[in-house]
């Protein structure tokens, strides 16, 4: 982080403090601690932190250069682990965390625009609150726990719909949290080649489908 | 020297044109070829399409994955830039907040304003869609027919390259042979949809968009725009040369570096500058028409952005063509002892009649579409295939609860993955995580539909804009207060698209996640966000019920034309950038003639 960076940091949290900013935080999770706490609101940035209305579009951005990452430690080793349970690796592309999706998912937290404050507290709460429910139920941590262990838990709060009522704002987090892993993974040349986007190369002539498909949906004999 | 600066402004300009997109663009390009001085003045920045436009860039290049942020609305590598729904220190006003009444204002503070964004859908209007009032009683009828625009159309579409077809159906008029370039193949989706939508009724043609399929007829073509003149011909014959077909990759909102698509900046400007004759002021904001003796303009009154300096610029014709909206706040912060009210407003009709599209869509999963080999489906970029309005003969019989028609444009097909792909599809997968989420996410990716409704909105007395008593932007120009409500047929026809939507989605053997909202105010757009305003300085035949007369002068200030979004007297369903074109370089060629006879 260059320190212009830092300055814009500390400015924009200085000028964050709940309650004289106006800007609501919504509900972070009441477990969460005072220092989780003043770390969401530290995150109100204005928008001077972002990459401005007219950003360079010919470079390449890496997560961090733009405004500091922010998961603790702890944070994203759950974040990893829950990125891999939901995009394992298997004989068609890698895991999620290993194409640089956790680093995405802390660049999308830490991020001063409105989408992304919103989302943080969902991520930060629903990222402790796996670790406090590996607690009650298994005296450990989430990455901590084997995979059946994780999986007992995932089961639980992966369908909004179906699940219980007090798994109800997990279950919201863990539909934000596979959005924003399959958002991150899927943008990767590993994820594209995966789900099966062949295209972004220039081509002489556009052909349209061919006979076979057009067959395959009833369209020719 | 084309591009000038405050300080190296020439005395004086015949024709002073403010704004760069569509309706500036075009008649810039007119009045230049043809032999006209002109001054163009714009808000933003410079641009550069040939070598800003981030061409193949993908989406893990960009930070946040591109999504879209306030600073970049629609994602990062859109074209837009310095632009949004809201600009720093350039504020705007809801007059009437809530329920149906707020009013969205998307700006682009660049060269080439809008279009270097634009989704390139080019439509004309038809007979009918000039004469609105005379058909069913409703809103006004323009001064003007088809007949009159047409061979405007035609040059529009020979010169900034348009792909569609002619198909002979009603009020959706066919181009002659040579004006229009071949549509692209569809995908199979389109194919899908064009047969089962048959089934409801709903007939599905190839598209009309901007984007060259192949190059443009730069033998034939210059002699038909540029009649008599060998100058213009050559300079355009040449630059028709420099622009290449599409090359079936990125999509078209990033601008394209190759011009296969039209924007302002790749088509419209550099021919004009190649003339000698346009001088571009970039980062000069507009804020008043200064008057001079007579009752004529003498020139605009502009803000160096940049230095914070404010300026006067001299023309003997002054064009207004800065958006819809900017026209209007120019001519009512214009004031002075003869126009108190604004300029060209003693009619009172300035910022009045404000219209936006009716928008309204839906999205469907189709399991006939899903785990098919994979396909490079990027085309043209979208639109390969639409739906005209199909239902003139019920709605005339009256056998509709709305007074005008709507068409459907349609996307579908294996684009590139963003960071919103496969986000919300617990519906689909029933909540899958680990190997199974990666076979559905292989699954459903291409299998989606989405069906857009763009429709006719009335003008009524409640949309309309006006100046704000006490807020000013940073550089102390006041600024617009927006009013704004839909009538029960704009909501109704809300309604009757998300039925058709519903019934081609079930033709399709599809499914959606809700039910479709059968109730029209829930399912229209905010107005302003469809981004087809105009209005607010209608041209009209009588000059105390409108403001500019059929060749968009003002009927109170000679030497003042106004050549965007504004003059319309009517929205059809057709999206309006195609009919600012073609409108502009009708504006053009009247002021040309006037200048040559010496009446301006």
């Amino acid at each position: 982080m260059d320190r212009r960076t830092t300055l814009k940091w500390v400015m924009a949290a200085a000028a964050a403090v709940p309650g004289l900013n106006g800007r609501a935080w919504g509900a972070v999770a009441p477990e969460a601690n005072a220092a989780s706490d003043a770390r969401a609101a530290g995150l109100a940035a204005d928008r001077a932190a972002g990459y401005g209305t007219d950003p360079d579009l010919s470079r390449v951005y890496h997560p961090g250069e733009l405004w500091p990452l922010t998961l603790s430690a702890a944070e994203r080793r759950t974040a990893t682990v829950l990125c891999d349970l939901i995009l394992p690796a298997d004989e068609r592309s890698p895991s999620a965390s290993s194409v640089g999706v956790v680093d995405f998912l802390d660049e999308w937290v830490s991020a001063p625009y409105p989408q992304q404050q919103a989302d943080r507290p969902i991520l930060l709460a629903g990222l402790k609150w796996l670790d406090d429910e590996s607690a009650r139920r298994f005296a450990t941590t989430f990455a901590a726990l084997d995979e059946a262990g994780q999986r007992a838990i995932c089961d639980d709060i992966c369908h909004e719909q179906t699940a219980a009522a007090a798994f109800a704002e997990a279950a919201h987090f863990f539909a934000r949290y596979r959005d924003l892993t399959a958002g991150g993974f899927y943008t990767t040349p590993e994820g594209r080649r995966d789900i099966g986007y062949v295209g972004n190369v220039p081509q002489a002539t556009f052909e349209g489908p061919p006979l076979e498909l057009l067959r395959m949906v009833g369209l020719a004999e | 020297m084309p591009f000038i600066t405050a300080s190296t402004l020439a005395p004086d300009y015949d024709v002073i044109v403010v704004g760069s997109g569509a309706g500036g663009g075009q008649t810039a390009y007119t009045l230049c070829m043809e032999g006209a001085r002109v001054l163009m003045l714009e808000a933003g920045r410079t641009y550069r399409p040939e070598i800003e436009t981030p061409m193949f860039q993908t989406p893990e290049e960009a930070p946040l994955r591109g999504a879209g942020t306030p600073d970049k609305a629609w994602d990062f590598y859109d074209a837009t830039v310095d632009g949004g729904w809201e600009l720093a220190g350039e504020p705007y006003v809801q007059g009437s907040p809530g329920a149906g009444g707020d009013f969205r204002w998307w700006r682009a503070r660049m060269m080439g304003g809008r279009t270097n964004h634009w989704g390139r859908v080019s439509l004309r209007a038809g007979p009918y869609d000039f004469k609105p009032y005379s058909r069913d009683g409703l809103g006004f009828d323009w001064p003007i027919g088809y007949e009159d625009v047409a061979p405007y159309y035609d040059k529009v579409e020979r010169l900034i390259g348009v792909y569609g077809t002619s198909e002979g159906l009603e009020n959706t008029p066919d181009s002659p042979p040579g004006c229009l370039l071949p549509p692209p193949a569809a995908l199979v989706s389109d194919l899908l949809i064009r047969q089962r939508a048959q089934r409801v009724g709903v007939p599905v043609i190839p598209g009309h968009r901007a984007v060259l399929t192949r190059p443009l007829d730069w033998k034939n073509s210059p002699g038909i725009l540029h009649p008599g003149n060998l100058a213009a011909q050559r300079i355009i014959a040449a630059d028709m040369q420099r622009r290449a077909a599409c090359l079936w990759a990125t999509p078209c909102g990033r601008g394209c570096s190759i011009r296969a698509n039209y924007q302002s900046t790749t088509v419209h400007l550099p021919p004009a500058l190649i003339t000698g004759r346009l001088d571009i002021l970039t980062d000069a904001m507009v804020s008043q028409v200064v008057m001079g003796s007579s009752g004529r303009a003498s020139g605009v009154r502009f803000f160096d952005k940049r230095a914070g300096t404010e300026h006067q610029a001299r023309g003997r014709v002054v064009v207004l063509a800065a958006s819809a909206c900017e026209t209007v706040r120019i001519l009512l912060n214009s004031t002075s002892a003869s126009f108190p009210n604004g300029l060209a407003n003693s009619s009172g009709k300035v910022g009045r009649y404000l219209m936006d599209s009716v928008g309204s869509s839906l999205g469907g999963q189709v399991p006939l579409l899903e785990g098919l080999p994979p396909q490079n489906e990027d085309g043209a970029s979208g639109d390969a295939v639409y739906a005209p309005w199909w239902m003139y003969r019920e709605q005339h019989a009256g056998r509709l609860d709305f007074a005008r028609g709507y068409h459907i444009e349609i996307s579908g097909g294996r684009r590139m993955p963003g960071v919103d792909t496969m986000k919300g599809t617990e519906w689909l997968t029933g909540g899958s995580y680990g190997r199974r989420f990666k076979a559905d996410a292989r699954r459903f990716y291409g299998s989606f539909v989405h069906f857009y409704g763009r429709g006719e909105m009335i003008p009524n007395e409640h949309s309309y804009c006006d100046i704000d008593p006490r807020v000013k932007d940073r550089m102390g120009i006041p600024v617009l207060r927006f009013h704004w409500r839909w009538s029960d047929h704009e909501t109704r026809q809300a309604a009757h698209m998300q039925k058709t939507f519903a019934d081609i989605i079930d033709a399709l053997g599809g499914r959606t996640q809700n039910p479709a909202p059968a109730d029209g105010a829930k399912a229209i757009s905010t107005g302003g966000s469809i981004i087809h305003e105009v209005g607010g300085a209608i041209m009209g035949a009588d000059s105390r019920t409108s403001v500019t007369n059929s060749w968009g002068q003002t009927w109170d200030v000679k030497n003042l034309f106004i050549t965007d979004g504004a003059v319309f007297a009517s929205n059809a369903d057709k999206n309006p950038t195609l009919t600012i074109m073609a409108l502009a370089w009708r504006s053009a060629d009247h002021i040309l003639a006037a200048l040559r006879r010496r009446e301006l």
